[in-house]
């Protein structure tokens, strides 16, 4: 029992940080009505270029940090201006295709402009138990459940930061007058226009802060697995929990990515074994696949009729 | 002046419905036959048979495939890859556990095999759409690859997963030298062509626009659409199939499951977009161009580096491939959305009105 | 006495909250027009999306040539003789004017997939009689001259017509149309009420039409049905429809 407590809550915090990189593709679906294929491109960038202008263009981690956001934001206004406003109006399986394409480019980009070399990510955020953690401190961890004390400190951490940042999201777009212009135009778009909504400088808005989240996600999961490549495919992690929570809905996200991270680990430990391991390359597509046979809309959507 | 069809009068609605109703059309398919299967024959070096003629046909057969299912039907894949692989182990599998099947009855096998997969990953599209479909076809394009390793059975317990292919015969005949295989896509690959142009101008290809464009008028007009929609997933599957096999057999001679990756099959879709969504010409357009373009982009960056006396980074063609395609993918979908096989009709219409236009 | 080709009988149907049609009943003859008018929102639409099975309505039934409906779906209906135009031109827009029209048609062709792949021979042959009936069609709604247009490059009021010509390519018995003149000028509304008329009239072709224009109303149909907020508030005659005091509160009544 305790062991699998142990695999459900590393699962779970694992979870976390899919739900991070879901959580970009979420606001700018909600907003724009376009599945971004590309917010994994934009995590690597993000981090790339975080670790990049510290080696290449030497600067200290807190401007490295102020350059990565000014870039991204610069990325994400560029996106939206260049790429998604001529497709206005076009089928949504265009708009995916574009931000295909829009992966290829940037990932190009990216290493175009800071080389192919793999990275390390310091954020001097210790990667051990959570006991060795406060011992070092100087504390005594004794009494804490052994459940709890066997946690990864990064894990733990890293969910701390995703669940400020969702925290930090739901108070800008319940508070701030642009969050409240932007769930009108999540509501309907047309209706928005005509009262008067600025639906440009939104979309322009919204992708900043998607890139913002990016750089959030390429921090944490630079600093988990170093900046390479690879780091692309976390947003292939980030599908299935979209499939399963809905594309348009941040609560969807957080709860879709605690389930499929619970679940992937879970399968790894318990069904895995069974196969012959690497089961967690498909796994999670599969079970979100057989949740959708179940219900098309998703953990939180609603059930839509075609009008006609 | 030449390309018109003024002064052809068509006198039964079964001429007006040929596939090349016009002459010039006609004509031009021929020379294009002549020339492939005549004048390359005798000119192209084994380098162009291998590295570029070859390749060019197997890949115009699997964007053939995926347009049918993309272009045509509306349902987007990213699992293209996968498919193939599943041709190609398949068509290895028969040719392993049935002696002396003959090597084409193996690729029409590996083609209904693969149709099958293929119908079996098409059945969640009867509940979703769009990009929540694109995204469940990852599934099969992460699964498939992962089986045929953990499987041993599948490559036939090769230690590495690699299968190296029979050789290719037929009556006893070995297609062996690169002509000879060339030949012998370019003779498989035009049939398939021919039949997929009759499917899509026929009532299956019909209904299958139909629920591509608006699915709720063509379930009211009586078209099964789970039926369309499986039937879009099983024949754009068995090309993808025997696209794979061909791939296996005649362009590479041994592949390995991780071969057939994500990349692969984004570089097919790719192949259909900038060939042209929705036209069996463009995917041979498509093909060709992408094709074409690495080796192009090579030769450009090594010499122009060379010429400017500069000393390239590590690996900076591989991320000018990313630009390029990534800039050109975006770039058509925003300024021509129908790729080439529309700039192609574009040039024929003026050129139908050429020299007097109007 | 004509037989009833439709029976709506009691249909009640609603989208969560919202009561889109409240326990409404009706009958369509044999060979006959009815018209079913109302203002907007009144459940017009969503009563045809109940008769050709796009809706599942909670309560009641339809029967159509006599037999009970049970679950069915737009399949059986078209298979049945049911045909139908959209009120947001619903067609193929990626293809051609024939090509949607040939569409209208699917039902009626037998060719299998690999007879269509060769296509010599048996599909030949069909899809060339397939044509010559698609060109009777098109030359009774004279659009002869965009027959190889594409249909996204028409003009508004054609594409009504294209679509009019897909939904008669199906031969059906009864005739579903959602305000086939929206949006069309005067002329071209004349056009429209003579081809509905030459339908019912050459092929015995029932149909139910959906109209906001009164004056097309009381002229072509042989009677209307009126609602109002998903409640049937009037049945009749044009004649009655236009003296009924409730059907002029509730609809005439408001500036037209
Ligand atoms: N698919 C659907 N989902 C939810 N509500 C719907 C749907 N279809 C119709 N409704 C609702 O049902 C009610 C009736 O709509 P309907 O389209 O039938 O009206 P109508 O009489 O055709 O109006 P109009 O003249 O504007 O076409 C409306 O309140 C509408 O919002
Ligand atoms: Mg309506």
């Amino acid at each position: 029992m305790e062991f699998f407590l142990e695999v459900l809550i590393g699962g779970l915090l694992a979870g976390v940080m899919y739900s991070l990189v879901a959580l970009g593709f979420v606001l700018i679906y909600k907003a724009s009505g376009v599945f971004n294929f590309a917010q994994g491109a934009m995590v690597f960038f993000a981090a790339l270029t975080f670790v990049g202008a510290q080696e290449k263009l030497g600067l200290s981690l807190w401007a490295a940090l102020a350059f990565s956001l000014l870039l991204m934001i610069l990325l994400g206004v560029l996106t939206e201006k260049i790429v998604l406003r001529p497709l206005v109006n076009q089928p949504p399986i265009s708009l995916f295709m574009v931000t295909i394409g829009l992966t290829f480019f940037v990932e190009g980009l990216a290493q175009l402009m800071w080389g192919t070399k793999v990275y390390p990510l310091e954020l001097g955020i210790p990667d051990e138990p959570v006991a060795t953690t406060i011992e070092s401190l100087g504390l005594s961890a004794t009494n804490l459940p052994t459940v709890l004390q066997e946690i990864n400190s990064f894990d733990l951490i890293a969910a701390i930061v995703a669940g400020v940042l969702v925290a930090g999201l739901a108070i800008f777009f319940q508070i701030t007058k642009i969050g409240r212009a932007l769930r009108a135009v999540a509501d309907d778009h047309q209706a928005a226009l005509s009262i008067g909504i600025p639906l440009k400088s939104i979309w322009a808005i919204v992708w900043s802060v998607a890139g913002f989240v990016a750089l959030v996600a390429g921090l944490m999961w630079g600093a988990r697995n170093g900046v390479q490549f690879a780091l692309t495919f976390v947003a292939l992690k980030a599908l299935p929990v979209l499939i399963l929570g809905g594309f348009d809905s941040v609560m969807g996200a957080i709860v879709g990515g605690l389930i499929i991270g619970a679940l992937e680990k879970l399968a790894e430990v318990y069904i895995g074994p069974f196969f012959g391991g690497g089961i967690e390359i498909w796994f999670a597509y599969v079970a979100a696949l057989l949740f959708l046979l179940i219900r098309p809309e998703g953990l939180f959507g609603d059930k839509q009729i075609d009008r006609v | 002046m030449f390309y018109r069809e003024s002064g052809q009068l068509k006198t039964s609605y079964q001429e007006d419905q040929a596939l090349l109703s016009i002459t010039q059309d006609r004509i031009g398919l021929l020379l294009i036959l002549i020339g492939a299967f005549v004048l390359i024959p005798l000119l192209a070096s084994d380098y162009w048979f291998t590295a570029i003629l070859i390749p060019f046909l197997v890949f115009s057969l699997a964007a053939l495939g995926l347009n049918l299912l993309t272009g045509y039907a509306g349902q987007l894949s990213l699992g293209t890859a996968a498919f193939m692989a599943v041709g190609a182990f398949a068509a290895y599998n028969f040719e392993l556990r049935v002696p002396g099947l003959p090597v084409l009855v193996s690729f029409i096998l590996a083609g209904i095999t693969t149709a099958i997969v293929g119908i079996a990953f098409g059945i969640p599209s009867l509940r979703i759409r769009g990009f929540y479909l694109a995204v469940a076809t990852l599934a099969a394009q992460f699964f498939i690859p992962w089986l045929l390793v953990k499987v041993g059975w599948f490559t036939n317990y090769s230690s590495s997963g690699v299968i190296t292919t029979q050789p290719v015969e037929i009556f006893g005949y070995v297609f062996d030298s690169p002509v000879e295989r060339y030949l012998l896509v370019l003779a498989i690959v035009s049939v398939l062509a021919l039949l997929a142009k009759n499917l899509v101008r026929s009532n299956i290809g019909r209904a299958w626009m139909a629920v591509r464009d608006m699915d709720v008028a063509a379930e009211v007009i009586g078209i099964k659409i789970m039926r369309t929609k499986l039937i879009a997933f099983g024949v754009s599957s068995f090309y993808c199939g025997v696209a794979g096999a061909l791939y296996a057999y005649v362009y590479l001679g041994s592949v390995e499951p991780d071969g057939f990756n994500l990349d692969l099959s984004f570089r097919i879709l790719f192949m259909v977009i900038i060939g042209g969504i929705g036209s069996i010409m463009g995917s041979f357009f498509g093909a060709a161009f992408i094709t074409l373009l690495p080796i192009f982009l090579d030769i450009i960056i090594n010499d122009g580096a060379a010429l400017l006396n500069l000393k390239l980074a590590a690996g900076i063609t591989s991320v000018m491939q990313l630009l390029v395609f990534g800039g050109l993918i975006i770039f058509f979908l925003i300024v021509e959305p129908l790729g080439l096989a529309r700039l192609w009709q574009i040039t024929k219409e003026k050129l139908r009105l050429w020299p007097f236009p109007h | 006495m004509t037989e009833n080709i439709l029976n709506v009988n009691k249909v009640s149907l609603s989208f969560g909250g919202v009561a889109a049609l409240k326990n409404v009943s009706f009958q369509v003859e044999e060979h006959k027009i009815l018209a079913i008018i109302g203002p907007n929102g009144a459940g017009k639409s969503s009563l045809l999306n109940v008769v050709n099975g796009v809706y599942k309505p909670q309560k009641g039934q339809v029967i159509f040539k006599g037999k009970t409906w049970k679950n069915v779906v737009p399949y059986e209906a078209a298979r049945s003789g049911i045909a139908r135009t959209f009120q947001n031109i619903a067609l193929f827009k990626g293809m051609s004017v024939l090509d949607n029209i040939l569409t209208g048609r699917n039902l009626k062709m037998r060719a299998g997939l690999l007879s269509q792949a060769i296509y010599l021979g048996k599909c030949q042959r069909e899809e060339t009689n397939h044509r010559k009936a698609v060109e009777q069609i098109i030359d009774f709604l004279q659009i002869q001259h965009i027959r190889k247009t594409p249909v996204g490059r028409l003009p508004y009021g054609l594409q009504k017509r294209v679509e009019l010509a897909r939904a008669l390519a199906a031969e059906p018995e009864l005739l579903l149309l959602d305000e086939p003149m929206a949006g069309m000028n005067v002329e071209e509304k004349e056009d429209m009420s003579r081809f509905i008329l030459d339908v019912n009239e050459e092929y015995g072709t029932s149909v139910i039409l959906i109209e906001h224009d009164m004056g097309v109303v009381m002229d072509i149909s042989d009677k209307v049905v009126v609602l109002d907020y998903g409640k049937k508030i009037g049945e009749g005659t044009p004649e009655e429809i236009r003296n009924n005091q409730e059907v002029i509160d509730a609809y005439l009544g408001v500036a037209r």
